[in-house]
């Protein structure tokens, strides 16, 4: 399970990941990361045991924590089938199937790449 | 709707299978002469059909198993009409349009429909809307391909008009907000459409590129292609039998015409396209849908399918292509010339398998036209057909079989790299000192210095600025512990222009000039060519 991680300045420097690895002993993968001068937004995915532990250690720390059921929705009355989100992905979240484009969303770690390469305008980050 | 097909050139048998002679020469040293049946059928004879609803007709995905199973015989006896179609960003697209005349009247010089200029150098009210305008206020997020989606969707359109006073038009400007049945005329006429086929991109410079082929990452990251495959009209139809001046086709949603070779025709290296037309009035979103490519702008996916007779074997055996049989190249866009070099030459079928191996590494495609759309586009063609609400013309005219794709003719010459570039440069071997280097900066010209292998090749480049921060730094001594190994270089034939593009995309000040061997022959800076660019523009 996807969990996003907003980061206030206050905390930022501090090892929070680090620390909520070890207080649960969760096997996390950092997916995506971006801290900047006003915050910082970290995508993590934890296995889905593991993951209401980990969501309350962050809070505990005064970490914002939304879960990522749906990261990336595609409109199907937009959407033309063209494929271009296909090869444009790092993680693989589209694939054809018959030629009709369909997704496996819990993939997407919200990089962004596909919401500009669909000619349709046809896809949306959620939460973001 | 429909018309009495007139009598074309295509040709026509007598109903049943007819009669034709092949000769096969030299066959055991005896020449031979084999009298053989050679099925063929009339174009009228297949309307007939179509009223009666006795009429078969298969998609162009269908046809090439029904021809494995049945031969090119069994398939012309069995199959009336092959339906193909293509659904694909088509930029070279756009709608006439007439407004009716004011009151008082006026003779429109410009105007702009939700903000993106039409063409009003076309009589008084007659407008040309392009696909690919951007508008004036969101730019490539909105262009006149949304503005002729807004008008097929049934919203109303604001109108915008400057006019050029004459006796007869004394008005100067004028603002209304129409919709599409407030139109007199609302013709589409695309002048290239429905490519054959289409060369797929591929991108191997350091940087994304936002084309109309798409977003192409970096470092061969992706591969994006376009076209339909086994399913587009002319890959059906490669010589041109069919497919002619006055061939009733599918365009969006309603019946249009081919009227003539689309623009940059090219059928001598099966790169032939159609100039169509169809009513605007009568199309549906279905098939017709605005896009924005990024940061490159809007175009129009439009959907459009001919239906081909299945006149005789030749025709039946051109139906049956499949996407192993039709070829297409992959050209670098990485390099920003107009003779962009092939990386590979693959089929559609290699294509749509999602992978191209590239130098070792596998490579993700994407087409970017639909493949699912154009079989929606040919389905429905077939369906049209079979419910007797759309027959089959004859073409008036053959399509050439010989078109002409030159480069442009450049009257005005664009300066090269090598013709402005310093030769004077002085490079260095990487382990010359901090202080040696400092003194061959205050004694040249360049606050650039490019550091060389002992083959001469260039290494890496370092500036007065790594020199000054080394210097304050202390420790270093060596330039090779301050280089910066990643050059951005130029080469001599390479226009100024994009070397221009290319200081101002990485925020540097000058680029070494490298031949095709890596080394250095000269150094271009961004003074040398603000020099030159003003000289050009006031000079
Ligand atoms: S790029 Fe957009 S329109 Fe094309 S398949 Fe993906 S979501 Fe659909
Ligand atoms: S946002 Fe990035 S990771 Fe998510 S689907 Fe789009 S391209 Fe893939």
């Amino acid at each position: 399970m996807k969990l996003v991680l907003h980061v206030e300045p206050g905390i930022v420097r501090q090892p929070l990941v680090s620390s909520v690895i070890l207080e649960t002993g969760a096997l996390v993968n950092i997916e995506r990361a971006k801290v900047d001068a006003v915050s910082g937004e970290i995508v993590i995915d934890v296995s889905s045991d593991k993951c209401m532990e980990v969501k309350t250690a962050f809070e505990q720390r005064g970490v914002k924590v939304v879960l990522l059921e749906v990261p990336v929705i595609r409109d199907e009355m937009e959407c033309i089938h063209c494929g271009a989100c296909i090869s444009i992905c790092p993680t693989g979240t589209f694939r054809f199937e018959d030629f009709k484009v369909i997704e496996d969303a819990g993939k997407c770690v919200q990089c962004g790449a596909c919401i500009e390469a669909c000619p349709q305008r046809a896809l949306r980050l959620i939460l973001k | 709707m429909y018309t009495q097909p007139g009598n074309g050139s295509i040709p026509r048998g007598s109903g049943g299978p007819g009669i034709g002679a092949v000769v096969i020469p030299q066959l055991f040293n005896t020449p031979c002469l084999y009298i053989v049946f050679v099925e063929e059928k009339s174009l009228s004879e297949i309307n007939e059909r179509i009223r009666e609803g006795s009429v078969c007709v298969v998609t162009a995905e269908e046809m090439p198993d029904l021809v494995d199973e049945l031969g090119t015989d069994g398939a012309v006896r069995e199959v009336d009409v092959v339906t193909t179609g293509t659904f694909g960003a088509m930029c070279s697209s756009g709608v006439f349009l007439n407004l009716g005349h004011s009151d008082p009247p006026i003779k429109i010089s410009r105007a702009w429909l939700n903000r993106v200029e039409a063409y009003g150098g076309v009589a008084a009210v007659d407008l040309f809307l392009g696909a690919t305008q951007p508008s004036e206020d969101k730019g490539n997020e909105y262009g006149g391909a949304h503005v002729i989606e807004d008008l097929v969707t049934g919203r109303e359109v604001e109108i915008k008009a400057q006019g050029s006073i004459t006796d007869c038009y004394p008005r100067l400007d004028l603002e209304t907000a129409l919709r599409l049945d407030d139109f007199n005329q609302a013709t589409m006429v695309n002048p290239r459409n429905a490519y054959q086929r289409y060369d797929a991109a591929i991108n191997s410079s350091e940087r994304t590129l936002h084309t109309y082929m798409g977003t192409l990452l970096p470092r061969h990251g992706n591969i994006n292609f376009s076209g339909a495959g086994e399913l587009n009209p002319i890959s059906n139809d490669p010589n041109l039998e069919y497919l002619g001046i006055g061939t009733r086709i599918f365009l969006c949603g309603t019946q249009g015409y081919i009227i003539g070779t689309g623009t940059q025709h090219y059928p001598q290296d099966n790169f032939s396209t159609l100039m169509v037309k169809g009513d605007l009035k009568e199309m549906s979103n279905d098939y017709l849908r605005a896009a924005t490519f990024q940061d490159y702008g809007p175009s129009l996916y439009v959907g459009l399918g001919v239906p081909i007779p299945v006149l005789n074997e030749r025709i039946a055996g051109n139906t049956a292509v499949r996407d192993e049989d039709i070829s297409t190249d992959i050209l670098d866009y990485g390099v920003p010339r107009r003779s962009r070099p092939v990386v590979k030459t693959v089929s559609y079928e290699d294509l749509y398998t999602g992978f191209v191996n590239i130098e070792g590494k596998e490579v993700k495609t994407s087409p970017l036209s639909s493949r699912y759309m154009a079989r929606q586009v040919a389905d429905a063609l077939r369906d049209l057909i079979l419910k007797g609400k759309f027959f089959l013309s004859a073409p008036v005219e053959q399509l050439s079989l010989t078109g002409k794709n030159d480069p442009m003719r450049q009257t005005r010459e664009f300066p090269l790299v090598g013709d402005v570039m310093s030769r004077d440069v002085v490079t260095v071997h990487e382990d010359i000192s901090i202080s040696e280097a400092a003194w061959i900066i205050v004694g040249g010209t360049y606050d650039h210095l490019p550091v060389v292998s002992e083959s001469e090749k260039l290494m890496g480049i370092v500036t007065a600025w790594d020199i000054s921060k080394a210097v304050a730094n202390g420790k270093i001594s060596q330039i090779s512990e301050i280089m910066t190994r990643r050059v951005f270089v130029a080469s001599p034939d390479e226009p100024l222009e994009l070397a221009a593009r290319k200081l101002d995309h990485h925020k540097i000040s000058a680029l070494p000039v490298v031949d095709k061997d890596n080394h250095v022959m000269g150094m271009i800076t961004s003074d040398d060519m603000s020099r030159l660019f003003s000289r050009r523009r006031y000079g």
